[in-house]
């Protein structure tokens, strides 16, 4: 029952973090210096890590499907296969969980440590609401570079299943040929779908994690417990939207 | 010096009304814990208040109900009029609280804390929020640390650069919790002078919460004492020399003695 009562509580709490922080939404223009830190951290900072995961994501689907589809002589729908799965699928999902892990956590961090060390509280008594100085401006953040992670996590694993298909002997594909059949079966609405996917996950993940980081209560060991609940509930999130978008979207 | 009932702000020498702090009968409860128990109070406009205690007597979660960071779970705390719990009250009383902690914004530069608030609430443009800050920092003797960050600063400077930011509030209303705690006497000493100082020169309500004997003694127009969360000394501070009340006795000059219920109690 105690659980059941958290839980509303989290999901009630969030929702009026939320409201709050869009009523300032006008305030978006003046605070442009810290929407472009945050779109500096959430996206340029993440990108890397964003590039390297979903190079090998596209190669590893790439191998996969080439050692099963080479029993059918089908290798030649590796294009389709992995530009699909890359772009409804793997590559929001992929950026979503990356998100979560990378600057979900560092948020969930932050604010906990400001809450605990009693920053947050003089930002009130300064009539500075946390919601519109410190929630606002990541929530638009992640609404921007979150879907350009994801489309650039589609484009670096289609690299990397093309690659993988050229030079693995059991498929041996050239990558004209892999791209023109991923670009037959993978349509503009596929990718328009994965993007909009992941703009849900990123505003979920940075919602939570600024939610559970300003709801700290405690000392410095709550904080480590602040980050590992934002993160965990961040990734339960994920998958759990991630069935009911995708069934929207079909 | 500003009239009696009047604050004058640190900056523009306008002066306004001094505004007052009414307690009334506030109890606070966090679940079975009986923090605050039937608390009543006034603090007259331009007073020094400090309200003492023992750790633990309520004294802080006091002071975070008038600011408003705390709602009473019955009574009710007024500030000029305006009921604390209410947001709106900030809109209407300029009230800066003075954290244990300091509370700066450690990503934030010392000048960059202190411009936070007006550039927050479009007070000035760059250049006159640049004087404003360059001023309070000048009050505090600070004027050297606006290019530092708050981990390059030692305690006593914390504490000082919080002070100042809290000016730049321009507030009517100045609340310090425990502003000497964890200080050596003698930036125990300059805190207390700088508090003092600024109620003479710009006349603003004060409360202080504090242990500091020496504090409430040499500054305070009225100190008020916690025990428990009850209020059991309300008066000047020249009733504190030679208290009445075994229990105040007890608290301003514990004597040490193992055979004591108190040290007793830490026993079991």
């Amino acid at each position: 029952m105690k659980q059941i009562t958290a839980i509303l509580e989290g999901f009630g709490s969030t929702l009026l973090l939320l409201l709050r922080a869009l009523s300032f939404s006008g305030t978006l223009v003046r605070q442009r210096a810290r929407f472009f830190e945050q779109c500096y951290l959430i996206g340029y900072t993440t990108l890397p890590i964003v590039a390297i995961l979903s190079f090998f994501i596209g190669s590893v689907l790439a191998l996969q499907a080439g050692y099963s589809m080479q029993n059918f002589g089908t290798q030649q729908y590796i294009g389709s296969l992995v530009g699909l799965s890359m772009a409804r699928e793997l590559g929001p999902v992929m950026v979503a969980i990356l998100v979560a892990g990378r600057v979900g956590s560092a948020i969930a961090a932050e604010l906990a440590s400001m809450k605990v060390y009693q920053e947050v509280d003089a930002l009130e008594t300064m009539n500075i609401p946390p919601a519109r100085m410190l929630v606002l401006p990541r929530l638009a953040a992640a609404l921007v570079m979150v879907p350009v992670l994801a489309l650039i996590g589609d484009l670096v694993g289609w690299f990397g299943g093309a690659l993988v298909s050229k030079y693995t002997s059991i498929i041996s594909i050239e990558p004209e040929a892999y791209f023109s059949v991923l670009r037959r079966y993978t349509h503009f609405k596929d990718v328009i779908n994965g993007l909009l996917k992941a703009e849900v996950f990123g505003f979920i993940v940075v919602l939570v994690c600024c939610n559970i980081g300003l709801n700290t209560r405690g000392g410095p060991r709550e904080i480590g417990a602040s980050v590992t609940r934002a993160v965990v509930t961040s990734l339960i999130l994920i998958l759990v939207v991630d069935y009911f978008l995708t069934q929207v979207l079909m | 010096m500003p009239s009696a009932s009047h604050t004058r702000n640190p900056f523009t020498h306008v002066e306004t009304p001094a505004v007052g702090v009414a307690v009334e009968h506030l109890t606070k409860n966090f679940g079975s814990l009986k923090v605050l128990k039937d608390v009543s109070f006034t603090v007259e406009p331009g007073e020094i208040f400090v309200l003492m205690g023992p750790s633990g007597s309520g004294k802080s979660v006091l002071l975070k109900h008038i600011v408003g960071l705390e709602y009473p779970t019955a009574g009710r705390v007024m500030v000029d009029g305006h009921d604390a719990a209410s947001e709106l009250t900030r809109e209407h009383v300029r009230m800066a609280l003075v954290f244990q902690s300091g509370a700066l914004f450690n990503s934030l530069s010392v000048y960059d804390n202190l411009a936070l608030y007006p550039r927050e609430h479009r007070l000035a443009d760059e250049a006159g929020i640049r004087d404003k800050v360059m001023h309070a920092l000048r009050i505090l003797s600070l004027e050297g640390a606006a290019r530092k960050f708050p981990a390059d600063l030692s305690g006593g400077m914390k504490k000082r650069v919080a002070i100042a930011r809290a000016l730049v509030m321009e507030p009517q209303l100045m609340l310090y919790d425990e502003p000497t705690s964890e200080l050596d006497p003698v930036m125990s000493a300059t805190i207390s002078e700088i508090i003092a100082s600024l109620r003479e020169e710009y006349h603003v309500t004060t409360i202080v919460v504090s242990h500091d004997r020496d504090l409430a003694l040499n500054i305070a127009d009225r100190v008020g004492i916690l025990m428990d969360g009850k209020l059991i000394f309300l008066g000047p501070p020249s009733e504190l020399r030679e208290p009445k009340d075994p229990v105040v006795a007890d608290f301003l000059a514990p004597k040490i003695d193992l055979q004591h219920p108190r040290f007793k109690k830490l026993e079991t």
